[in-house]
């Protein structure tokens, strides 16, 4: 689904993402993990075409989409969320979830119809799935931090992505707000078949979840595998699990 | 509540006017619906794209010689030679808004400038076909005879009948304007204003949907510069000058940005201000800036957006209706 081959990137001299590689198949929950400034979110902007890599290649579906337009890889099936939440705050929260159903459906060229109603039934099911239905109507910029990442993750899917790239999306969450999120986010995954690569700090969740581990450390790529794997790695454990314990 | 027909009511309001029989009302009143046009257009960019342009008036003036000139000139009739105002604004909004939507910010808003002043520029200095300094003096008015020869309208004089027809041609084009924002297209340009980062993760080409707005502004810039023209008797070159850009602009902040009609509302109080006042004290610019300081402190909304806010505050006491609090949201999910 994704292949990731030797990417780097170099901010001033300073090498954020060091030829890092990595693989995706389809149907798998993949976490990216390292302590801050790892290089996890770089990562992600490279992946996503929000920045481009200065050396190597990003492949979608077997499709080089190294260096393209964020918008190009977005209709190409690939969606995220990001590290702070990232909505349309001015906008009411039905009005988030269906410019995504509009824009991924190609119907934003549609300049003289009444878009109020279009996709009216999808917008509310979606909404309906992530227990925001009731809130439909607010300005989202006005929401908990919660229900606002509750609403990037409904901007996310209403462009039914085949993979989704979750950079934290139980930052700033309270532990049952986490909780809820995560299982959210399994049956969600689960439902769509959806292939999840996502960045994670909370160390339970990952291993709760992930079937596949990256973890990164300044900037590089240091272990690789099963959760199992990854815990058992001696670097792993000197440069990040062992600064917890 | 359901929707009001702003449009049809606001047309009925306006057909009043030649009925009062003052010219000078007809006069005020042509002036409001161009002008009123002309923010309503750049409100597309500025309240609906989030998109700053100081160099409107670039179109309100290709618009404007285009059609005076196809007029004067050509002795071209009215209706294909505004549509052609219209349309070569929209083909230098294509040009200029290609190079201009590549910049963000205030760097866009400087190269809008820029390309206003050049047009500003060939149209003082091209004497062979704009006239140079001198303008485009005596534009004709459109063939109006058969006006003069409908049942109540015949008694009206020349003016109150192109008065009729710019208010029924700037009908036409606000009902265009509101179909636009409120399609699908416009619900794609208003993502764009509140987050264009995140409006390229969901499949938007930004700056392709921000040259189809400027192209649009545009257009609609090219009608209101045409019909200004002839209402002007003559096309001159300070029609692209930045004080001109400046006008829609301080118009549309009067108005409110926020609302559909804002800037129409802020064009009617704008030329309304400007009249009053300048007949009392020359320091027309000085009162108008204390106004607008204290609307943009104390009603960043504009006129319209305060009348609305304060109208959707009494609402609730009469019409019993279930609205969804903000705050709810907070509550909730810290369970």
């Amino acid at each position: 689904m994704l292949e990731v081959e030797r990417v780097r990137k170099i901010f001033d001299g300073f090498t954020a993402v060091d030829g890092v590689s990595l693989s995706v198949k389809r149907g798998e929950i993949a976490a990216v993990i390292g302590p801050n400034g790892a290089g996890k979110s770089t990562l992600f902007n490279l992946i996503t075409g929000h920045v481009p890599p200065d050396a190597g290649r990003v492949l979608l579906k077997d499709r080089d989409i190294t260096g393209a337009a964020p918008h190009r890889i977005s209709l190409m099936g690939m969606g995220r969320s990001f590290q702070r939440t990232n909505i349309f705050a001015k906008l009411s929260v039905f009005e988030n979830v269906q410019a995504a159903l509009i824009t991924h459906r190609r119907r934003g060229g549609n300049f003289w119809s009444r878009s109020s109603d279009l996709y009216r039934s999808e917008t509310e099911a979606l909404l309906g799935s992530l227990g925001l239905l009731d809130k439909a109507e607010a300005v989202s910029g006005a929401l908990s931090h919660g229900n606002q990442k509750q609403v990037e993750l409904g901007i996310a899917l209403a462009c039914d992505p085949e993979i989704l790239l979750l950079d934290e999306p139980t930052a700033g969450m309270s532990a049952p707000e986490t909780h809820e999120t995560i299982h959210l986010l399994e049956r969600i995954a689960r439902e769509r078949s959806l292939t999840l690569l996502f960045t994670e700090h909370d160390m339970q969740v990952v291993f709760s979840i992930a079937q596949r581990i990256s973890v990164l450390h300044q900037g590089r790529l240091i272990a690789q595998g099963t959760p199992a794997e990854v815990q058992k790695h001696p670097e792993v454990r000197r440069v990040y699990l062992g600064e917890r314990h | 509540m359901k929707r009001v027909p702003w449009t049809v009511v606001v047309l009925i309001a306006g057909l009043v006017v030649p009925f009062l029989g003052s010219r000078f009302y007809t006069f005020v009143a042509t002036d409001i619906v161009i002008l009123a046009l002309f923010a309503m257009s750049l409100n597309l960019l500025l309240g609906y794209t989030g998109l700053v342009s100081f160099g409107h008036a670039a179109y309100f003036g290709i618009g404007a010689y285009t059609c005076g000139l196809l007029m004067k000139s050509v002795g071209a009739p009215f209706l294909p030679s505004l549509l052609a105002g219209g349309v070569m604004a929209a083909a230098f909004a294509l040009l200029f808004g290609f190079f201009c939507v590549r910049l963000t910010r205030i760097y866009f808003a400087m190269l809008t400038l820029a390309f206003a002043q050049i047009v500003w520029a060939i149209c003082f200095k091209w004497n062979d076909v704009t006239g140079g300094e001198q303008g485009l003096p005596s534009v004709p008015y459109p063939e109006m005879g058969w006006m003069g020869s409908l049942p109540v309208l015949g008694d009206f004089r020349a003016g109150d009948h192109f008065y009729l027809i710019v208010l029924v041609i700037v009908a036409l084009c606000f009902a265009a304007l509101r179909r636009i924002v409120d399609s699908p297209f416009g619900r794609v340009l208003t993502v764009i204003r509140d987050n264009a980062e995140r409006a390229q993760f969901i499949g938007v080409n930004v700056r392709g949907y921000q040259l189809a707005a400027f192209v649009v502004a545009g257009f609609f810039a090219g009608i209101s510069g045409a019909l200004f023209g002839i209402f002007n008797r003559g096309v001159f070159p300070d029609f692209c000058y930045w004080t001109k850009s400046a006008e829609p602009l301080i118009m549309t902040i009067l108005g409110g940005m926020g609302v559909f009609w804002g800037p129409a509302i802020g064009a009617a109080a704008f030329i309304v201000l400007n009249q009053q006042i300048t007949s009392y004290t020359q320091y027309w610019p000085f009162m108008m800036g204390t106004v607008l300081i204290v609307l943009l402190y104390a009603f960043p909304g504009g006129i319209a957006g305060t009348l609305k806010g304060v109208i959707e505050r009494l609402r609730p006491r009469f019409v019993a209706e279930p609205l969804i609090a903000p705050e709810m949201g907070n509550r909730d999910a810290r369970g």
